[in-house]
Parts: C-alpha cells; sequence; structure tokens
C-alpha cells in the first residue's frame, strides 16, 4: 500500500505492507532505530512517538493508519547536540536513565505530557508515565528529570 | 593539595546520556549488515515429549525463506549448550542447542527459520508442523522429589540436579534442645522474570575471507560468549569477536550464554550471510532464564531474649529443564548468606536442586543473596512475634557487633567490615519509628491495617576471589583495566567490565580524570568488545567498580608512576623527589614542574632515551580480589491495606545503605532506587507462573505484573560509609543492595499490617487478590 507521512518533518512516500507495523516501518524502513520494542503488547512504552502531536505506543497501530499524518520520533526531538529538549535536558541533569532503553519513549510520553500541563504534579507525572516501564531506574529519577524539564519551562514563560 | 577539583564523590552527570536521550545509541537490534538474514525460532508448545516429526516444506517453499535447521542439521558439529557450572555425572544434563528429539520446556527451540527478513521468517516459523507425543511433566520443585514423580531426564534416578547435604553437625542439635523456642518456616520465593526492557539479540557475521566470526549480542558478558561460541563451535577464539553494543538492562539473565548465540554463529558460517534474531517479549519470558524459584523449609532456634541460636533446614532450588550457565550454583550462596547481619552460633541447612519441566533459572539481581535475606528477615519478624520483642530490637541483639570485623560466620563467609547499629540507628531516625509505631497504634484503634516494616541486611558483592570461579569458566574472577594516554594527555581506558546501564563509563572517566587532573570529558571508556579489550570477565554481581574500578585504577597508578619517571628525568631531578600534584609533576623544593600533558607529550616523541623505560604511557592491569565485600544496610517502610479490598498502598520507604567509598552519588542513588522497586516488584507483584501441565501462563507483559510508576511513593536514601580494606577504593558494590533489602522489608510490613487480624504468613507476592483471601480465611 502506498503511504505517504511526515516524519520529523520530511515527507515520506513508501509503499508497505498493510500489516507492517508504525514501529517497523519506522526501524526498518526509515532506520530510525530510536523507538524501541520493548512488549509488543501496549504495555511497555517503549515504541512511543508522537502522532499529529499526541503520545502513542507505536507497536500496535499500523503504519498505514499514520497515512496523511506527522510523526515525531525521539530523533526529531532536538535539532543537534546543542538544542536538546528540555526534557532530554532534564532526563540528562536527573540520571532519568540507565540502560536508556525506555529513556525514548519516556521522554516522548512526558514531553507529550508537558506540552498539556506544564506544571504537573509527581502525582500527575506518575500517572502519566504508568504505560512506560522501565525496569533500571525505579522511575523516581525519571519523576525528577520531568520536574526538572517543567522547571525550565516556568523559567522560560 | 591538588589544583583541580576532585570528581570523585561528586555528582557527576553521565557521558553515556546524550547519545541515549537522543534515540542515537545502537542496540544489538538496530543494527543493519548488507544482505543480512533474519531467524526465527520454532519452539516447544509442550512441557515434555518426544518429537515424532518435524515438518518444514511448507515454510521452505515460501519464496524468500532461505533454510529452515533442525537438531539433525546440528548433529556432531557442535557442543552442548554453554555451561559453566555443571552438576557431577548423573545428574549433569545434556543441553542441545535444538531439541534433540525431547523437548522439557514450553518455549525450547526445536527449529530455526532463516528468511530475507523479520516477517517473512516469523510467518514462514508458523508454517513448520511440529508433531509432540506429550509424556507426563513435573512443574513444582516439591513434587518433582517425589520418588514417584515424572523424571526430566529419563536416565536419571531422581529429579535432583546438586544436592549439597546439611553438615549435621550435632552443634544444631545441640542447640536446638537448648532453645527457648523454635520458629517454623516454609517459604515461598517465587520465579521471577528478570525482564531486562531490551530483549535478548545476535546479530553473527562469519567472514569467510579472514575467516572471523563477529558475534553482536546483548549480553552482560562479551568474553565468556566469546570462549564458549569457540567451545561450541570449534571455532578457535582468536578467530572471534563479540561486541557488546548498547545493551538494554541484563539484571543477570545476560549472563549466560544461550543455544540461539551459537546457532546464529553456526547459521551465518553455513550460510556465507549475516544473521540475526531478536527475542519478542513472549520468547523472552519462556526462554531467558528466570530467576528465584526457592522453597525455604527452615527451622530457628531462639532464646526468650531474642537470640537466634542456630537455624536448619533445606533449601529446594527449582533449576528448571536443564542446568542454565551459573544453574544449580546459584543456590549454594543461600546458605551462605543465611546468617545475614547476625551471629547464629551453627547453620546446618542442605540445598536440592531439582530439575522441572520449565525454562531453567540462573542469575537474577541478587542471585541467592536475596532468597536469604528474605528468610532470615522472616526469622527475625517470628522471633519478635514469638517473644512479643520489637522486631527492630531483636534485630538490634542479633546484630554482629562493630568492632568484630573482619568477621567469620558460621556458614564460613568473611564479612570485610561493617557497622549494623550505625544503618539502623540512622535509618530509625530518619523513618522517625517511634513516631511512626504511635501513629500505628493509633491507626489500628480506628480498625485501619497499618504496617511497619524493617529489613537490616548484608550482601556478598565484589566476586572474586577467583577460587569460586568453575574451571570450565576458563577465566577467574578478576578483572582487566588498560589506561592509555595519547601523546595529546588525552586518556583512553578499556575495562573488562561490559556495562548495561550502570554508568561505568563516567565512573572510570571519574578516575582517570582525578588521577592524571584532565577533564572528564578528555577521558573515553572503551568496553564490550573482545577485539578492543584485553581479557575481561564481564559486568554482574555488583563487581563493576569493585572489581573492574580497581583494575582501572591500579593501571593509573602504573601509568602515573612511569609518568612521574619520566618528568623526573626530564626535569634532571631523581623519581624519588617528583611527585604529582594532581595537575603537574613537581620536583621537591624548588618551582621545576611538568604539566601532565607535557609527560604524556615527551613520553611519545622519545627524542630523548630514557634508561630503562620504553616509548609510550599505557598499562594494563588486572585486579584479584583476595576477598569479597559485604555491603549492608537498613530499610523501613510503612503500608497500609484497604481490609475489603485487600489492596496495598506503600506510604513510605526509607533506605539506609552502606557501600562503603562512593564514586559518584548520583549514579549510587540510581542504583539504589532500581534496585529497591525491583526487589519491591517481587514483594508486590511479581511471579512467573505455569499451569500443572507445564504451560506458562505469564508469557505476555499483560499477563506478568511489573512494577509501575504509580505504584510507589518518593523513596528516601540516605547512607553510612564503611569503606573496606580488599579495594583500594573502598567501594563495596551496590547493584544488588536494594533488591535484596526491599523484599523483606515491604513483607515485613504487609504481615504486621495483618497480624492483628490473624494473618501469620503469606507468600509473595503480595497481590490484592492474594491478601484479600487470607483476610477471608483468617476471618472465619
Ligand atoms: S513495544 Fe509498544 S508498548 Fe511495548
Ligand atoms: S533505563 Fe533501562 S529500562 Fe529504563
Amino acid at each position: 500500500m502506498k503511504l505517504s507521512l511526515t516524519v520529523n518533518g520530511k515527507a515520506q512516500e513508501r509503499d508497505v505492507e498493510p500489516r507492517m507495523l508504525l514501529v517497523h516501518f519506522l526501524r526498518e524502513t526509515l532506520g530510525l532505530t530510536g523507538t524501541h520494542v520493548g512488549c509488543e503488547t501496549t504495555i511497555c512504552g517503549a515504541c512511543t512517538v508522537h502522532l499529529d502531536g499526541r503520545a502513542v505506543k507505536s507497536c500496535t497501530i499500523f503504519a498505514v493508519q499514520a497515512d496523511g499524518r506527522a510523526v515525531t520520533t525521539i530523533e526529531g526531538l532536538a535539532s543537534d547536540a546543542d538544542h536538546l529538549h528540555p526534557v532530554q535536558k532534564g532526563f540528562w541533569e536527573e540520571h532519568g536513565l540507565q540502560c536508556g532503553y525506555c529513556t525514548p519513549g519516556m521522554i516522548m510520553t512526558t514531553a507529550a505530557l508537558l506540552e498539556s500541563n506544564p506544571d504537573p504534579s509527581e502525582r500527575e507525572i506518575r500517572h502519566a508515565i504508568d504505560g512506560n516501564i522501565c525496569r533500571c531506574t525505579g522511575y523516581q529519577q525519571i519523576v525528577n528529570a520531568v520536574q526538572h524539564a517543567a522547571q525550565v519551562g516556568k523559567g522560560r514563560r | 593539595m591538588p589544583v583541580r577539583p576532585v570528581s570523585v564523590g561528586e555528582r557527576i552527570k553521565r557521558r553515556e546520556d546524550p547519545r541515549l536521550i537522543r534515540g542515537l545509541a545502537s542496540y544489538t537490534d538496530d543494527l543493519k549488515l548488507h544482505g543480512g538474514l533474519y531467524a526465527s525460532f520454532v519452539r516447544s508448545d509442550y512441557a515434555a515429549g518426544r518429537i515424532e516429526r518435524i515438518e518444514a516444506s511448507r515454510a521452505l517453499s515460501r519464496p524468500g525463506v532461505v533454510a529452515v535447521y533442525t537438531f539433525e542439521d546440528l548433529r556432531g558439529t557442535v557442543g552442548r549448550t554453554p555451561c559453566v557450572a555443571r552438576p557431577e555425572a548423573g545428574r549433569d544434563a545434556e543441553h542441545p542447542l535444538l531439541a534433540d528429539g525431547r523437548v522439557r520446556w514450553v518455549g525450547q527451540p526445536i527449529a530455526v527459520v532463516v528468511a530475507e527478513d523479520r516477517y517473512l521468517a516469523r510467518d514462514a516459523a508458523l508454517d513448520v508442523a511440529v508433531e509432540i507425543s506429550p509424556t507426563p511433566a513435573v512443574v513444582d520443585p516439591r513434587a518433582a522429589l517425589a520418588p514417584d514423580a515424572p523424571r526430566v531426564y529419563a536416565d536419571h534416578a531422581d529429579n535432583i540436579a546438586l544436592h549439597v547435604p546439611a553438615t549435621g553437625g550435632p552443634e544444631v542439635q545441640k542447640l536446638f534442645a537448648e532453645a527457648d523456642g523454635v520458629v517454623r518456616l516454609e517459604l515461598l520465593n517465587q520465579r521471577l522474570a528478570p525482564v531486562s526492557m531490551e530483549g535478548r539479540a545476535v546479530l553473527a557475521h562469519w567472514d569467510e575471507g579472514p575467516q572471523r566470526l563477529t558475534l553482536w549480542t546483548s549480553t552482560q558478558v562479551p568474553h565468556l560468549v566469546k570462549q564458549s561460541v569457540a567451545q561450541c563451535l570449534g571455532i578457535a577464539e582468536i578467530r572471534i569477536r563479540v561486541i557488546a553494543p548498547e545493551v538494554g538492562g541484563g539484571f543477570g539473565a545476560k549472563i549466560p550464554v544461550y543455544a540461539e548465540e551459537c546457532l546464529l554463529p553456526w547459521i551465518s558460517r553455513k550460510l556465507r550471510r549475516p544473521v540475526k534474531w531478536s527475542e519478542t517479549r513472549t520468547e523472552n519470558l519462556l526462554g531467558t532464564t528466570h530467576g528465584r524459584g526457592h522453597v525455604h523449609e527452615i527451622e530457628a532456634a531462639y532464646r526468650k531474649n531474642g537470640e537466634l541460636l542456630a537455624l536448619r533446614g533445606r533449601v529446594i532450588s527449582d533449576v528448571g529443564a536443564y542446568p542454565s550457565f551459573f544453574g544449580a550454583s546459584i543456590a549454594t550462596f543461600t546458605p551462605l548468606m543465611m546468617p545475614g547481619c547476625y551471629h547464629p552460633k551453627a547453620i546446618d541447612v542442605e540445598v536440592v536442586c531439582v530439575y522441572t519441566n520449565t525454562m531453567a533459572t540462573d542469575a537474577y539481581r541478587g542471585a541467592g543473596r536475596p532468597e536469604a535475606a528474605y528468610t532470615v528477615e522472616r526469622v527475625m519478624d517470628e522471633i519478635a512475634a514469638a517473644t512479643g520483642l520489637d522486631p527492630v530490637e531483636v534485630r538490634r541483639r542479633n546484630f554482629i557487633p562493630k568492632d568484630a570485623f573482619p568477621f567469620t560466620t558460621a556458614t564460613g563467609a568473611i564479612y570485610d567490615s561493617g557497622d549494623y547499629e550505625l544503618a539502623l540507628a540512622k535509618a530509625l531516625e530518619r523513618f522517625d519509628y517511634a513516631g511512626a509505631r504511635a501513629r500505628q497504634a493509633k491507626a489500628r484503634a480506628e480498625g485501619r491495617l497499618v504496617g511497619i516494616g524493617v529489613a537490616t541486611f548484608t550482601e556478598i558483592c565484589g566476586l572474586g576471589p577467583s577460587t569460586g570461579a568453575s574451571p570450565i569458566q576458563r577465566t577467574g574472577s578478576w578483572e582487566s583495566g588498560v589506561v592509555r594516554v595519547e601523546p595529546t594527555g588525552n586518556v583512553v581506558i578499556t575495562t573488562g567490565v561490559s556495562p548495561h546501564g550502570q554508568g561505568q563509563e563516567t565512573a572510570f572517566a571519574q578516575l582517570a580524570a582525578d588521577a592524571f587532573g584532565i577533564d572528564v570529558n578528555d577521558v573515553e571508556v572503551l568496553h564490550g568488545d573482545t577485539d578492543v579489550v584485553t581479557h575481561g570477565v564481564g559486568t554482574f554481581g555488583s563487581r563493576g567498580l569493585v572489581v573492574g574500578g580497581t583494575a582501572v585504577h591500579m593501571a593509573l597508578e602504573k601509568v602515573l608512576a612511569k609518568a612521574s619517571r619520566i618528568a623526573a628525568h626530564l626535569l634532571d631531578a631523581k623519581p624519588e623527589q617528583v611527585h604529582f600534584d594532581g595537575e603537574s609533576f613537581r620536583v621537591a623544593q624548588s618551582d621545576r614542574k611538568l604539566g601532565f600533558r607535557q609527560v604524556a607529550e615527551a613520553a611519545h616523541l622519545w627524542n630523548v632515551p630514557i634508561p630503562g623505560e620504553e616509548p609510550g604511557l599505557e598499562a594494563v592491569a588486572r585486579f584479584e580480589p583476595t576477598g569479597t565485600t559485604f555491603p549492608f544496610g537498613t530499610h523501613f517502610c510503612e503500608v497500609e491495606i484497604d481490609a475489603d479490598t485487600g489492596e496495598l498502598e506503600l506510604i513510605r520507604y526509607v533506605a539506609v545503605d552502606d557501600a562503603g567509598r562512593i564514586v559518584n552519588p548520583l549514579l549510587a542513588d540510581g542504583q539504589r532506587l532500581g534496585g529497591i522497586v525491583q526487589g519491591l516488584g517481587q514483594a508486590l507483584c511479581e511471579e512467573v507462573v505455569y499451569d500443572e501441565s507445564g504451560q506458562l501462563l505469564t508469557a505476555t507483559l499483560l499477563d506478568y505484573a511489573l512494577p509501575k510508576a504509580q505504584m510507589f511513593p518518593r523513596i528516601e536514601l540516605d547512607s553510612t560509609c564503611t569503606p573496606t580494606q580488599l579495594n583500594p577504593l573502598g567501594a563495596k558494590g551496590i547493584g544488588e543492595l536494594g533488591t535484596i533489602g526491599s523484599t523483606p522489608c515491604l513483607v515485613s510490613a504487609a504481615l504486621d499490617a495483618l497480624r492483628p487480624r490473624g494473618v501469620t504468613h503469606l507468600d509473595m507476592p503480595m497481590k490484592p487478590e492474594r491478601i484479600w483471601r487470607a483476610l477471608q480465611e483468617a476471618a472465619r
């Protein structure tokens, strides 16, 4: 099937099998391997990307469902090393990651959270990442990372 | 006085992170080689049975399917699946790379399909028809001990893989006879799935030209993989390069060298094309080693004053269907560590490792120690309940006093250093124990189920010495470190530890930065590549910093010594007159000096030969520890249970740990927090469940419950510092600490909450349904 969409701001047109999952399209077809697969069952959130600005799990939607829409992956969040997204900075500052496998998904989820709720409480942050599993950090430093990003956001306003 | 600020002890943020937070790091499945194929496994649907027929023609007829292999194709060309801790003859078991006519657990690989892409390989794997005549399976390790139990290996006399008998010491009998009371416990330490978020993945490339195999694999131990694959496939180890690229967690399950890691190289050599496989989460839950899986039958003799006199009983360890890499040896840590922070006069605990028709068990964060800590902590609480003493008081009365270190326990472990009283005192204050008990009394009066839990614990870390290593391992428990100074004075470190999230790139860079007075960013730390790294062992058992870091430290000292001699020559001084002040080499009582970078350059220019020295500035060191370290801690928590639903809420958690000297508190806190939550996962929700026929009921993350962010309050950390004398860093290791303390701490709290309602025992995990049932039963 023909598929045209924008990925990280760039128009893409491909012919894909209708059953191809979005995560595989991103990883295998486009080589954007920052989006990870952790469970294939919409539980772990490692595959989270933004679809038209909303955080979605790319392991349980088909690539063709993204037809005509805009996808942002972790690779598209920062233009270069000197222009990290505040959430990326927060993860770095607060040691919000260890093995880093869940991290792209965590960052995409929490970046979307801060879009809709720029000053979340700890409870709200924990609620937002309840669909993202991290086996390494015990979550606390992830919460700190998001709070750090939120603080930066406040300073900016 | 050093000129530069010292980075060791500071919260230095990680140099690993920029690539990871941008999605630019490469894990094994992210790699792609030209002409690469994809492999998919056909796995057993039965826990036990005979393979009658494997029919692959349909799979092979699909365009794009390159090959289907079964055991028959491998026969005679490969060895068994690697294993370093083999049971003795008669109890050992062959574990072929693919099932050789029999299947012994659900998920056992039977055939492998190789195709042009991932989707095709998986489709074709479904086309392979496997006919199995099922035979009776045995799943429960206690049931497997029955004389008439189905045998996992028909040619074995029983299902026992390893039996370490109790010593039968008269001392224990005597102490039990003298005791004021005896506590009896039968405790289940349920099977857990390690679930690293990145599953296992392997990419093999046999390069026919140079006759070399390159193997990318998500492992904790690249050098052990190299040795093992060489043995299994009969390829000289010098023809093999193993690379562990970015590794997305391991937790012990990526120590074993698996059949898949041997099969993919075999396929690549056969087809002369690169081939990749990465496990699905279901494959991970079915076919990557599990952890724990113990039953402890324990009796504890105590005195009225709360003193623990002796322990006796049996540890039954479920090793699953075959002896995995470290396999049965893991459980032998358990009796060794059973004394915990206390000093019972005698221990007489036998170990029985049992085969069952389930996935093999092996190391999982803590490996053998959490099981011991759980049991002895439950014993402490039961003694408290029996004597009417406060659980904290019982622990305190049994502590090994701080002036008794080094201390040899009744089981022969030599504890390096400790001050258990200090950690306890700090935790009591931080938690406000008295206040918490007062609030609990009030809550109880209102009919609320509030519980306070405590665990005081120790663990064994920093493994060596090598006497504990298996000869089949071919390398001991030492670790290597290489420090290479470039002519510019920038530094490359290579280390045999192969971290996967622990942050050693940063910690080791700190060591070098401080040693030479350079910036952390001017140090590169390389690991996880057997062509780049001199021999090494890997990362497990909290040995990264303790053993690997010490090797790096030793190499740094060697380099510094040579640099100092070179500086002395250049400064026209005697070596003993020169000292390094953290930035420059200075001649005593003069203003003559040379910066580190100047010396580095001179060491490479070598236009002035220096007597007795070679050009260059590089050193290799290997550290073989003389003993193991024993970090420790005290954890407290408070829970409240909803009597109507059985739901448990964790209200507070305070951890005071002592891991000796800390190189980077930011990383150390990360290890502790992650460990605590992982241990709480066992206490609260995690369990691998097989049904009676051996079907895995927890084969997806929908069924296997992992800890999630909303389950936890903010965990409060504090620490004490009792350095070890066993290494120059004074570091004790930290990776498993939290896991060991948190499981018993939470169970202690849950039972404390439930005791007034008559519930005195409950096996983990403390799921609402289980708690609710226990409450209903107790009310009857
Ligand atoms: S891989 Fe998509 S949620 Fe886990
Ligand atoms: S950092 Fe390893 S899973 Fe989150």
